[in-house]
């Protein structure tokens, strides 16, 4: 028999990843890899960790190359065909701009940290991996920017999101949950991003963002995203390679990983809540509602498959699940209802759903909207129907754990605001639900730290004491924020599409940006 | 909840292109229980069982040589556990 002509693929990984180790000589274990043992995650052979997809440096670069040279032709051709007049709405860039803010700065921040675990991991395995993951998050973070910079020509809202991402109110609730992860040691970070958030929850925050811009006519997000969530299906798979490794080295690893699990799956689902909105509110064309994904993506798909799998050892579903599911009916109304009214203070536009739009959300939720939420747009259409704009005036008291406002209602009682709090070292310390007052009173010592955005405002650290000050700070333009019927961008949009000669048809930049 | 009366699925969700055409045609083909379901951009295919790519069938129906790395140009996605990922065959189940 011939010998093969090359090597298998595991041979390869083999031969690539895992024999380009060498054992230490010089320091022992320890000293190298300092960080892998104050957890109390007990590992024995780190030869065990699982790579599926069995990478090796080659195939990665000449895939990732590929993948990128995809979405630069479709930007080229989005760019000479004058695809930004393609949109269903320039509402629909709402969306874009809360991502943009929100989830960037994100990727960069996931980028330094698979990079940190790409260091002191001790086994080469994970380690490589985790060099992967670390170039996939910066190929992210600089390809949603190259992407969405396409728009900043043309509409508001582009200009500043690095800035606002440290400083707007909304923006410390992904900024919050990234710090606590990065913050915390390399095995709880798995399990936090690796498992939680790209395992658990991801499909809900990108495929509906991404379907999303499909569906509304924004085709380069579309390619940006279905690039960025093809490297996804890597982290999804390291995040469970993580797991499974952690639980099957020793069962003393089993209650540390269930804790962080019933941690992170309910920090991660409260980010989401600003991703219910964005599909039920922010999309001129829905896509699916807040619901139907949840029930999707997660019920059917985590708790009906994932679960029982991990059931194996000992692991039961996350803690507060409950909540979550009971809140579906009522998560994305109490959320835009309340981005309605603070939008003079945001990196983005709100306005009252549509006729249709509203027809659609009472086909979703025949059991609340039509009850609990066309009547409070009733009441906003009449204030706008007489001349004007209704804005909440005062700051809202914010979760010390996940920093959104305190607008969450009782389990099963959709009418009371929840509100819990517990006492720590003679102060006291608000909180919007069961979960995060669970997750405070873990570990106290952490929380009481938060930057809440309301607080800093009224201890005067951010630009000044009155409402112009502190958007100033924000560095909103006007278009940025508040109502957006009439606002420069609809102004712009009506006159774009109203002009017929093609001289005409290629709009001026807005001024500003 | 509702799903504890269903099969546990598997799934993978596969972006809608050209030449995607010929994996979801290869991973229908092999795979008799599964659904495809259509959505914006992509291709949802779950089974109540596994599924399988072959390399084979993708490269039948592609009428190309095709290594099984390039499906992770396509995928978008997926639910289950990869068992299995080889020259020649792509494998997604639950381990328990």
């Amino acid at each position: 028999m011939a010998a093969p002509r090359k090597l298998s693929m595991k041979q390869r990984y083999a031969a690539l990843t895992r024999d380009l180790d060498w054992d230490l000589s010089y320091v022992d274990e320890d000293t190298a890899y300092p960080y892998t043992s104050f957890e109390g995650i007990k590992i024995h052979d780190w030869s065990k960790w699982e790579d599926p997809f069995r990478l090796t440096i080659d195939a990665y670069m000449k895939y990732q190359a590929e993948k990128d040279k995809r979405l630069y032709a479709v930007l080229d051709s989005f760019a000479q065909g004058q695809g930004h007049l393609q949109l269903t709405d320039p509402s629909y860039l709402n969306a874009m701009k809360l991502f943009l803010q929100g989830v960037t700065p994100l990727e960069y921040q996931a980028h330094r940290n698979f990079a940190y675990l790409a260091r002191f991991l001790n086994g080469p395995g994970p380690r490589f991996a985790a060099l992967c993951q670390s170039q996939d998050e910066l190929r992210h973070a600089q390809t949603e920017i190259h992407t969405l910079s396409n728009y900043n020509k043309y509409y508001q809202g582009f200009h500043s999101w690095n800035h606002q991402h440290d400083r707007v109110w909304y923006l410390s609730v992904p900024k919050s949950y990234f710090d606590d992860a990065v913050t915390a040691g390399p095995f709880e970070f798995l399990i936090a991003i690796g498992f939680s958030f790209e395992y658990l929850l991801t499909n809900l925050l990108f495929v509906p963002f991404m379907s999303g811009a499909s569906f509304n006519g924004d085709l380069p997000t579309m390619t940006f995203g279905f690039s960025a969530q093809s490297d996804e299906s890597r982290h999804m798979t390291l995040g469970l390679e993580a797991i499974k490794f952690m639980l099957e080295q020793d069962p003393d690893n089993v209650p540390i990983v269930q804790a962080w699990i019933d941690k992170w799956f309910w920090r991660g689902y409260r980010l989401l809540a600003l991703v219910s909105q964005m599909l039920d509110y922010m999309l001129p064309r829905k896509v699916m509602s807040w619901k139907e994904a949840f029930e999707l993506y997660f019920e059917e798909q985590m708790l009906g498959g994932l679960f029982p799998d991990l059931a194996y050892y000992g692991i039961t579903p996350p803690r507060h699940v409950e909540h979550a599911i009971a809140e579906k009916e009522v998560l994305s109304h109490q959320v835009y209802w309340t981005l309605y009214q603070f939008s003079f203070a945001a990196g983005f536009t709100t306005t009252v759903p549509s006729e249709d739009a509203q027809k659609w959300l009472a086909e979703q939720y025949p059991q609340t909207f039509e009850k609990l939420y066309k009547p409070l747009w009733d009441k906003a259409s009449a204030v706008v129907d007489n001349g004007g704009r209704y804005f909440y005036q005062g700051l809202p008291q914010l979760c010390q754990v996940c920093q959104v406002p305190m607008l969450f209602t009782e389990p099963g009682d959709p009418t009371t605001i929840c509100q819990r709090h517990t006492e720590f070292e003679g102060e006291r310390y608000d909180f919007c639900s069961d979960g995060c007052q669970w997750i405070f009173e873990r570990e106290p010592e952490k929380y009481v730290q938060a930057w809440l955005p309301v607080h800093q405002i009224y201890q005067g650290n951010c630009g000044g004491p009155t409402v112009p000050d502190v958007l100033a700070w924000y560095k909103l333009q006007p278009g940025d924020n508040g109502e957006i019927a009439g606002n420069v961008e609809q102004t712009a949009w009506e006159a774009w599409h109203a002009t017929s000669s093609a001289e005409e048809q290629a709009p001026a930049p807005v001024a500003g940006n | 909840m509702t799903q504890s009366t269903r099969a546990r699925q598997v799934g993978v969700d596969i972006q809608e292109t050209e030449e995607n055409r010929a994996v979801v045609e290869a991973i229908e083909a092999d795979n008799a229980d599964c659904a495809v379901r259509h959505m914006p951009g992509l291709v949802r295919i779950t089974s109540p069982t596994r599924i399988v790519v072959n390399r084979e069938s993708v490269e039948q129906r592609l009428g190309r040589e095709w290594e099984t790395h390039e499906f992770q140009l396509a995928i978008v996605s997926y639910f289950g556990h990869i068992a299995e990922w080889d020259d020649d065959q792509i494998l997604i189940q639950w381990d328990h």
